[in-house]
């Protein structure tokens, strides 16, 4: 057998308790094209960020063309022929085209003579691979597309034979993705190898030879794209967590409590991310929002709790328009996905984050707070949801990510709200919280309170939703009561707003 | 003295102030590029000009003087270096401490080891660096315009003066047509960039801090052992924090942040021609509103006048890599 390009064998890397890559084994064939698709967070970024030597592994082996290497950093990573087109792209924007390629490879203690040599030899990999870029236009005034181009041309300039891209086409517009792509084919047709990281099935369909599944940090699959779907790998990458089938009678669904109407959102690249959503939540029933992520769902959830405002669209909660501004006075709580930077302050101590958001409340006192009164509720949570370490006077990072999530869910729940949004319920959480997690929110159902849930997990989804909607590229894909839902159909939905992008 | 002779002269004495303000902003210039904020190009002035004026009131050479002056500066840059660069301090705090800790220690050491209460004196018209008098000037003095210019403004300046002024096109050639430049200009607006060209972040902008240091160094022997006789407590006076002003002001380029400097020297040379004397239709103007002349100046240009200031990107963050 002809040595790979590249082999990692058991590439392992925790940050503090967090395992980004748990022994890692991948194959890389030279003159191919693979793709390593993954939920984000799944571990392929950091996975690649060792290979470039941008990170170390704690520990692992790397192979180059058949002979193990040491790459800690990155210079021992373009020494080994590798270069990798970063997710933020790694330029310099005030500099130059030119200024930018030369760093790190200026040869000669002056610019001159290497500039000369450098625009030769650009213009060389320009015409090979159709990669026109003006050399002296200031890096930052170019559009995405082409500032990606030029990276693509750093790579090749200081030699890299393996090429790595981190989600290439999040930023790219279709027109300029299909480009990206006759580019990617052409350098494998000169036996270059591109390693495509990305978590979008149909760029994997179209471009790839094989593919690779990462899951949680770990290698799930390694499949030929030939053998297998779109279908396979959704599954694959989503994965079926273990989860305690939550115990709960049909829902009573009340009046409408949320209304959302043809919702718009584009980010500040002006790419779409949102694209013509409308559904709405009544009281009384859990509404569950599935895809793989990153097809919008974290950008609803900050529309809907306020945190970022919509580009177009109307979003009203009992009939009344929201303002921002007010969203928690209008009855909306918010348990965020990312509850260490959006749910709690970092240096501040339980009681503290237990009130936050509803401070200005007159029950706790007005401009000079009850802390009296904020002890004992916050006491009282603790018991009632069981965080621990039971000390209300402990800072909120000294808390597990189970017993954060409680004392978000605590203060989000026990203000009353009447629509309750939630991220990842049970994102990082052990399988214990899950289960006191899962009978609160089906209780508060009960009790009339419309619940919005986002997760990724698509078993959480069908477990606790009455009715399911399905994302895929911005879109609401699909939609269905959970009676009638089976996760093949879903599976199905989740890939298909993708093969709308692609085409 | 007609207005001729007072331009000459004010131009001369606006020279001899920027010296150490162009030098210092250039110092400046290296460090915040690299993206480490110095504040402490004040502290590091100081103590230059202490060490400076201790070495030559000992040894009795000024140019040892101005070795040791530019040791003790890229020391502290080192220092600064050590907690911003290595262990990722505040920038700010680091510079502010070397600046009072410098304050404090010159005026005490120099009591405990000269003894003078707290200055270090030189013997006068010995061991500093007197004007050079270039070739003819006594010769073309008579020539009008010319010859005076040429003799009181471009000869007679002392040697540091003719280092400022060659500084300035070595600074703007580093900068802008060396690697170690165009690394420089990379680091300061997107560290990870340079990282990832296999390039250490850290080392280069040590680098950058020590010709921080360097530049610094000339500075302060300028002031101590050049401009007057001898070390006295802060006699940098904010000097280095107007470098910084001139710096943003110049918008963290050499040549404007030069010409910051020459309009900062003149205001000074302005304000030193103007106290005491009875201005036409206002009359005597307290000297202490005069003195404040410059550092007005400063606020209100930093204020309204530079525009949307862009700073290298990176600046005042330490480098820590992302997952």
């Amino acid at each position: 057998m002809q040595a790979a390009a590249i082999e990692l064998r058991a590439i392992s890397k925790r940050f503090g308790g967090n395992v980004a890559n748990d022994r890692v084994d991948i194959r890389i064939e030279s003159g191919t094209i693979h793709g390593i698709v993954g939920e984000n967070g799944a571990g392929k970024s950091t996975l690649m960020n060792i290979l470039y030597g941008y990170l170390k592994a704690d520990s692992g082996a790397m192979l180059v063309d058949g002979s193990e290497v040491e790459i800690s950093q990155p210079r021992h990573a373009i020494a080994a022929g590798i270069g990798m087109v970063h997710q933020h792209f790694m330029l310099v924007e005030p500099l130059t085209v030119l200024e930018n390629m030369l760093l790190g490879s200026e040869g000669g203690v002056t610019l001159k003579r290497g500039m000369t040599a450098a625009r030769r030899e650009i213009a060389r990999i320009e015409r090979d691979y159709g990669l026109e870029v003006d050399l002296d236009a200031v890096v930052g005034e170019l559009a995405v597309g082409l500032q990606q181009r030029v990276e693509i041309l750093k790579a090749l300039y200081r030699g890299a034979r393996t090429l790595i891209l981190d989600e290439p086409t999040g930023v790219l517009t279709p027109q300029e993705a299909d480009h990206l792509f006759s580019i990617l084919r052409n350098l494998k047709m000169q036996g270059r190898s591109v390693i495509l990281i990305t978590h979008k099935l149909g760029e994997i369909m179209r471009v790839t030879d094989r593919v690779s599944v990462m899951r949680r940090g770990q290698m799930v699959a390694h499949l030929e794209t030939r053998a297998t779907s779109r279908e396979q790998l959704a599954e694959l990458m989503v994965g079926r967590a273990v989860l305690f089938q939550v115990a709960k009678g049909p829902a009573r669904p009340g009046p409408e409590v949320l209304r959302v109407e043809a919702l718009d959102l584009k980010d500040e690249r002006g790419v779409a991310r949102l694209k013509d959503l409308s559904f709405s939540v009544h009281a009384g029933e859990i509404v569950g929002v599935a895809g793989v992520s990153g097809n919008g769902q974290s950008e609803l959830l900050e529309v809907l709790g306020g945190m970022r405002s919509p580009t177009r669209g109307s979003i009203a909660i009992r009939g009344k328009m929201t303002c921002w501004r007010s969203i928690r006075e209008q009855g909306v709580a918010h348990v965020p996905e990312d509850r260490l930077r959006n749910g709690l302050v970092r240096g501040m101590k339980a009681y503290e984050n237990a009130i936050l958001g509803y401070h200005r409340r007159r029950d706790y006192g007005g401009f000079f707070l009850s802390i009296r009164t904020i002890l004992s509720r916050t006491r009282d949570w603790f018991s009632r949801y069981d965080i621990r370490p039971h000390d209300v006077f402990l800072n909120a990072t000294s808390f597990s990510g189970g017993n954060q999530q409680k004392l978000v869910m605590a203060r989000e729940i026990e203000h009353g709200p009447v629509l309750l949004l939630i991220g990842q319920p049970t994102r990082g959480v052990d399988v214990g919280a899950i289960e006191l997690i899962h009978r609160r929110i089906v209780e508060l159902r009960d009790q009339g309170m419309a619940v919005l849930i986002v997760s990724v997990e698509l078993e959480e989804i069908m477990s606790l939703a009455d009715r399911i909607l399905v994302m895929a590229d911005g879109r609401i894909s699909g939609r269905m009561p959970t009676a009638m839902a089976d996760e093949r159909a879903i599976g199905m939905m989740m890939a298909d707003g993708d093969a709308v992008a692609a085409d | 003295m007609d207005y001729f002779d007072q331009s000459v002269f004010l131009a001369a004495s606006t020279i001899r102030l920027a010296t150490p303000l162009v030098l210092a902003a250039l110092a400046g210039l290296f460090a915040e590029r690299s993206g480490v904020v110095d504040i402490g190009l004040e502290g590091k002035m100081l103590a230059a000009a202490f060490a400076a004026a201790a070495l030559t009131a000992i040894s009795g050479s000024h140019l040892l003087g101005l070795a040791g002056a530019i040791v003790t500066s890229m020391m502290l840059a080192l220092v600064h270096g050590y907690a911003t660069i290595t262990h990722r301090g505040d920038q700010v705090v680091s510079g502010m401490a070397i600046n009072i800790t410098v304050a404090g220690l010159g005026p005490t050491l120099a009591e405990a080891w000269f003894g003078q209460a707290g200055r270090i004196s030189l013997p006068p018209g010995r061991g500093r660096f007197m004007p050079i008098e270039l070739p003819f000037a006594a010769g073309v003095r008579d020539i009008p315009i010319v010859g005076l210019v040429y003799t009181d403004i471009i000869s007679g300046q002392n040697l540091l003066t003719y280092i400022a002024v060659l500084t300035i096109p070595l600074a703007v050639w580093v900068l802008y047509c060396t690697r170690f430049g165009l690394r420089l200009r990379a680091v300061g607006e997107n560290p990870a960039a340079v990282d990832t060209a296999g390039i250490s972040v850290a080392s280069l902008r040590y680098r950058a801090l020590l010709m921080t240091g360097l530049l610094c160094g000339i500075a302060g022997a300028y002031l101590s052992i050049a401009q007057s006789e001898g070390f006295t407590r802060d006699m940098t006076a904010g000097k280095g924090y107007l470098a910084l002003a001139a710096l943003i002001f110049g918008k963290w380029r050499p040549v404007p942040a030069v010409l910051a400097c020459l309009l900062f020297a003149f205001t000074d040379a302005l304000q030193a021609r103007l106290q005491g004397v009875s201005l036409p239709g206002i009359g005597s103007v307290p000297t202490q509103l005069v003195q404040a002349l410059p550092y007005v100046l400063t606020i209100i240009l930093l204020a309204g006048f530079v525009g949307r200031a862009v700073a290298p990107r990176a600046v005042g963050k330490p480098y820590v890599k992302e997952r």
